[in-house]
């Protein structure tokens, strides 16, 4: 869409075929549900019914409530009813669940994904890798205003050579030396209250480490596993984690 | 029609100003009850009895029965401690010192002490046998038209015009814009001349219930009339909104924060206020100050509407003080269309 982004008529034609979210937008408290999507829809030449929208969103209970009586997660989803009124091509949602309780985030969750599988391409921000995960087919990871990985979340997980984590920490707080040289571990993070082993092949590396630990003669006082995640990406790519930011 | 841009932003403009209780009291309640108090306040009921003091001394009973027999006068006889208080307060017009010759002891610049003087001075001379050498009679006028709350109903409507427009433009832009919604607009294919136009068109509509409002209570309590036609006062009252309107634009077109517009609003109202001859006559100023003030928007508005109400004059009599109103609506909007902050 590489049109001018400006006021005018091409600007305006551009923003026919957006619907976009901002975070720290705050929708008009005196007017209703319904009042504001109206308003948001008197735009657009091309929209969907206030109804319509309501269903997508599923505040339909709600459609003559005062914004100011809304709950978080009911005026997030309001905000992106307002930006799916247009019918957009595109969907711009920054942090969407930012600051929503889980019940509310998965709710949100499955308008996206409505939205993606009826056709629509979403832009999306987000802290939440998790939420990344789950809803997207393209993820760039972004530190410091730059793009510093993007692919699938699957490709994305995979470069870190190891789709296990085994993370653990020892009774006395100390980090054992040897860690790198145990078998299928391919990275060693230490973090301020656990030791993160990035491993290829977990039926290997835990017998390995409980061994070491055994010889050391002290006793672990944290042992999990989980599959490599998004957020495992993001804090090897980042040391976020590290540098306490 | 009811999809139209323009009617959704006007009609939401609309939902959130009569939402807002306040809002409704300083547009309705406000202006009435201040033409309530100031009509009840200088009614024409005239000065009514002056107080004076008699200093106490030889003959001071005498001098106090000779006064109160005025109709226009009471006096009490008081002791110099008492009549110190009371004339520094106020509470006594005029102290008058008994003796030869009698001294008259008051604050020259104060009107009603001034009156005291001459009406003591009258009574006084009379009762020691002056003759009136000329002979008059009186003819008294309380025509309505010319008594202070005539004066004063159409100066609170211009300055009713002027508040509304200027707060009910102002906060309500900056906290849109406070709120990131300006932005959130931006984003959509939304005209930024709807968005200013639909502020505006809303006032049209409050203007109306604001005039009827001040207008009917001046008529019902105190028989203030309208002379002229009232066509020619509502499309004074609508030049003047639209005016103000734009005027509350520019005065919001930048600010960023609510205590930042406030400030800015005071900047521009409370001179107008004062000058612009709201609760007083504008004449009360000096003479070098006298084009200034009227140059000012709500003095000319004022004028135009005390022309029709008072004085009955037609629209077209009133060339001056609308080409005024209309020529510092018409710039404060094209220079906030101009230097409009939109995000």
């Amino acid at each position: 869409m590489g049109a001018p982004w400006r006021d005018g008529a091409e600007g305006r034609a551009l923003r026919e075929r957006l619907g976009i979210q901002l975070q720290e937008t705050q929708l008009a408290d005196k007017l209703t549900v319904v009042e504001t999507l109206s308003l948001f829809r008197s735009f657009y030449r091309r929209s969907h019914t206030v109804d319509e929208v309501l269903a997508l969103v599923e505040l339909e209970e709600k459609r003559g409530a005062r914004v100011s009586s809304l709950s978080g997660g009911q005026k997030q989803r309001l905000a992106v009813a307002c930006a799916l009124v247009s019918k957009p091509e595109l969907l711009f949602l920054d942090e969407p669940t930012t600051g929503l309780d889980p019940q509310s985030r998965r709710q949100l969750w499955e308008i996206i994904r409505r939205f993606k599988h009826a056709g629509g391409t979403v832009l999306l921000t987000t802290h939440y890798m998790e939420e990344a995960e789950r809803l997207c087919d393209r993820v760039a990871i972004m530190d410091h205003g730059k793009v510093i990985a993007l692919g699938t979340p699957r490709d994305l997980i995979a470069s870190l050579g190891a789709d296990q984590i085994v993370e653990f920490a020892l009774s006395d707080g100390t980090t054992p030396a040897g860690l790198e040289a145990l078998p299928g571990v391919k990275r060693v993070r230490p973090g301020p209250d656990r030791i993160a082993l990035t491993v290829a092949e977990v039926h290997r590396a835990v017998p390995a480490l409980l061994g070491l630990v055994e010889r050391r003669g002290v006793e672990l006082s944290l042992l999990t596993t989980h599959h490599a995640t998004l957020e495992d990406v993001f804090v090897a790519l980042t040391g976020r984690q590290l540098r306490d930011d | 029609m009811t999809e139209h841009p323009l009617f959704q932003l006007t009609l939401a403009r609309m939902r959130e100003f009569y939402r807002e209780p306040e809002a409704i009291f300083w547009v309705f309640g406000f202006p009435i009850v201040l033409a309530f108090a100031l009509g009840l306040a200088f009614r024409n009921a005239g000065p009514g009895e002056l107080k004076v003091g008699v200093a106490a001394g030889s003959g001071d009973s005498a001098l106090a029965a000779t006064l109160d027999a005025s109709p226009r006068l009471g006096a009490v006889v008081l002791d110099s401690a008492a009549a110190r208080l009371r004339l520094r307060t106020g509470r006594i017009a005029l102290l008058v010192v008994p003796g030869d010759p009698v001294v008259y002891r008051y604050d020259s610049t104060r009107t009603e002490s001034r009156l005291a003087r001459l009406e003591v001075d009258d009574a006084l001379q009379r009762a020691s046998g002056r003759p009136d050498v000329v002979s008059v009679r009186d003819e008294r006028v309380a025509a309505p038209g010319s008594r202070y709350i005539d004066f004063l109903i159409p100066g609170l409507l211009g300055m009713n015009l002027l508040g509304s427009g200027i707060w009910g433009v102002g906060f309500s832009v900056v906290q849109a814009r406070q709120k990131k919604l300006l932005k959130r607009f931006m984003a959509t294919p939304m005209r930024r001349s709807h968005y200013l136009l639909g502020f505006i068109l809303s006032r049209l509509v409050f203007l109306f219930l604001e005039v009827v409002a001040l207008v009917g209570f001046g008529r019902v309590m105190f028989g203030v009339g309208v002379r002229g036609s009232m066509l020619t006062l509502a499309g004074i009252a609508i030049l003047g909104a639209l005016s103000f309107a734009g005027l509350g634009l520019l005065v919001a077109s930048r600010a960023r924060t609510i205590e930042g517009v406030s400030g800015l609003m005071n900047l521009v109202m409370l001179p107008m206020w004062i000058l612009s001859g709201t609760f007083f006559s504008y004449a009360r100023f000096p003479d070098a100050m006298i084009p200034f003030v009227k140059a000012l928007p709500l003095t000319a508005l004022n004028d135009a509407l005390r022309a029709v109400m008072i004085d009955g004059t037609a629209l077209t009599g009133l060339g001056a003080p609308l080409a005024i109103v209309t020529a510092w609506g018409v710039v404060s909007f094209a220079v906030a269309l101009k230097i409009f902050r939109w995000r």
